[in-house]
């Protein structure tokens, strides 16, 4: 047996796993997209675009989306890089390990107890009650894009820290010291030498954050209560509830291109944005 | 900047630490603390539909997660040497597993299986002997594995290519050169060196089926696992009893990625 004969053997297997179970859905999705609704839900061949013509109906779906994604990966980023900075750059080596996987260990654990977590915070007897005893009364919490948000921060965190954690250890430390030796404060030192060097974390872990929120589901269906809902609560609507799967086909597929062209249209930007630095430090 | 870290840390745990500490209530009202027990742990582990759940779920998880270990560290093999076009449509395929949402995930597998089952079961009824009970495809555990397996085998061909990348292709030659046959070289030389990575592949894959909620609400058929049944539990009303379910279950998730850590901080030595 031929070297060659013995590699495509070893793949196979994975190969045919992915063509059953990932492509032939795909697949699937794209054909019924174009189809239409059987009469008791489910599909009925066709060729239309009809079901796309139908998108807006499901338009306060993909707003929340695209509004509360990029918020919530934004407010993620801003609460952990000053974490991973004290980690990477200010904590002593000996705790440094221990305190990472502190951060980290809380993502692996079911998303779907966490978040439920915060129903307890945000309802009725938790945040709301302590804020009367200082006056403050009426105030609603729960079921409110602002519930979501702290889900989404909540929940996704970790995976924000961890990338950020790891460019900036990378970090040279002897560039912060050439750069306060060379008369600049901490403030310029940290946007002339560190945020710039750091891109590559802060890239990855949007990313991360993003593509994961675009699907999200339990979230908004724990903290949102019906109210502020995703796409991904839609698609549940409409394929276990109304069994339109042509029109769901149709959703599940703009999701996906909405995906791919963000995060194409990102990269593109990502690289821009370290190549325009190289060209700076080459000069 | 200390104090900043503190409370992110409070963030992070304070949700959990109520978690647990509610399910050490002693009154059944979910919001409101009226002394310590441990009831709620003996009626979780007394209540047949969470022990049946959790059944589901632990076997699920292992059946996928032994799948796509073997499955992946073969094709993570077998790709070392594939180059050109079939390589990238190789490298597009794990891409797209990773990026695509469960839910498409979950979607797609439900409608696309569906659908073959509807053509495949008849014909199956047609073939079946006169008199025996047709065999009948539907969804379930064996749709479950399946669409597991197909997410977590991208993640274990990652976690393993990353480490075959990292050794030396000397040590491969120096295999051959000694006679070893390439079976013998893989089993003697490759296999030791990247089975932490395997493990460590194994149980992320392991965590990430038993923790999933979305892929298995599309297509787990009439089969609960132990996420299905906490959701709805959860759409019916908090109970100390989902706290104390949930509590054990961080609790298991926490000692799975402790020996996930240790294999693979013991790896570099072999």
């Amino acid at each position: 047996m031929t070297q060659r004969r013995r590699n495509w053997l070893l793949v196979a297997p994975a190969g045919v796993w992915f063509l059953v179970m990932l492509v032939l859905p795909l697949s699937v999705v794209f054909i019924f997209s174009l189809g239409e609704r059987g009469p008791a839900g489910g599909y009925v061949p066709a060729f239309t675009l009809e079901q796309y013509a139908n998108l807006p109906a499901r338009w306060t779906a993909f707003k929340n989306t695209l509004v509360l994604a990029p918020l919530g990966t934004l407010a993620a980023l801003l609460i952990a890089y000053p974490l991973a900075y004290q980690l990477a750059v200010r904590t002593d080596p000996k705790w440094k390990t221990i305190l990472l996987v502190l951060v980290i260990v809380p993502f692996w654990t079911s998303i779907l107890i966490r978040s439920y977590a915060w129903i307890f915070i945000l309802g009725g007897r938790g945040l709301p009650a302590l804020l009367e005893v200082f006056g403050i009364e009426g105030v609603r919490l729960i079921y409110t894009p602002f519930a979501v948000t702290i889900g989404i921060v909540y929940g996704y965190l970790p995976l924000m820290v961890f990338p950020i954690f790891v460019s900036l250890d990378r970090l040279d430390k002897r560039l912060l010291e050439a750069s306060s030796d060379l008369g600049a404060g901490p403030v310029t030192t940290f946007v002339r030498v560190t945020l710039p060097l750091s891109i590559p974390g802060i890239a990855t872990g949007c990313l991360l954050v993003f593509i994961l929120l675009m699907g999200e589901f339990l979230i908004p269906a724990l903290l949102g209560g019906g109210k502020v809902f995703f796409v991904g609560n839609a698609l549940v609507d409409l394929f276990l509830q109304s069994r339109n799967w042509a029109y769901g086909s149709a959703v599940a597929f703009t999701l996906i291109l909405i995906m791919l062209v963000s995060v194409t249209v990102y990269m593109r930007l990502i690289s821009r944005l370290q190549n325009g630095r190289d060209d700076v430090s080459v000069m | 900047m200390r104090l900043y870290s503190l409370c992110v840390y409070l963030f992070l745990y304070t949700p959990i630490a109520i978690i647990a500490l509610f399910s050490f209530n002693a009154g059944r009202h979910a919001s409101q603390l009226q002394g310590f027990s441990t009831q709620w742990y003996g009626r979780a582990l007394n209540n047949p539909f969470v022990m049946d759940a959790l059944e589901t779920s632990l076997i699920v998880a292992f059946v996928s997660a032994t799948l796509a270990s073997v499955l992946g560290t073969l094709a993570a093999v077998g790709l070392q040497g594939i180059r050109g076009p079939a390589r990238a449509v190789f490298d597009g395929l794990i891409y797209v597993a990773i990026m695509i949402p469960g839910i498409v995930i979950g979607i797609a597998t439900l409608i696309a299986l569906v659908t073959v089952f509807d053509v495949i079961n008849p014909i199956l009824a047609a073939v079946a002997p006169e008199g025996a009970d047709p065999p009948s495809l539907s969804m379930g555990m064996g749709s479950l594995i399946a669409a597991h397996t197909m997410f977590t085998m991208a993640l274990v061909i990652i976690i393993v290519r990353a480490r075959l990348g990292s050794l030396e292709a000397a040590l491969a030659e120096a295999s051959a050169d000694l006679y070893a046959t390439p079976f013998g070289t893989f089993r003697q030389v490759t296999l030791p060196l990247i089975a932490p990575a395997i493990l460590a592949g194994f149980l992320l894959s392991f965590t990430f089926s038993f923790d999933d909620f979305i892929i298995a609400f599309f297509v787990a058929g009439s089969e609960t696992t132990l996420p299905i049944y906490i959701f709805s539990s959860i759409r019916r009303g908090v109970t100390p009893e989902i706290n104390a379910i949930g509590t054990m279950v961080m609790v298991a998730s926490l000692i799975l990625l402790v020996i996930a850590q240790l294999i693979l901080r013991r790896g570099p030595r072999g």
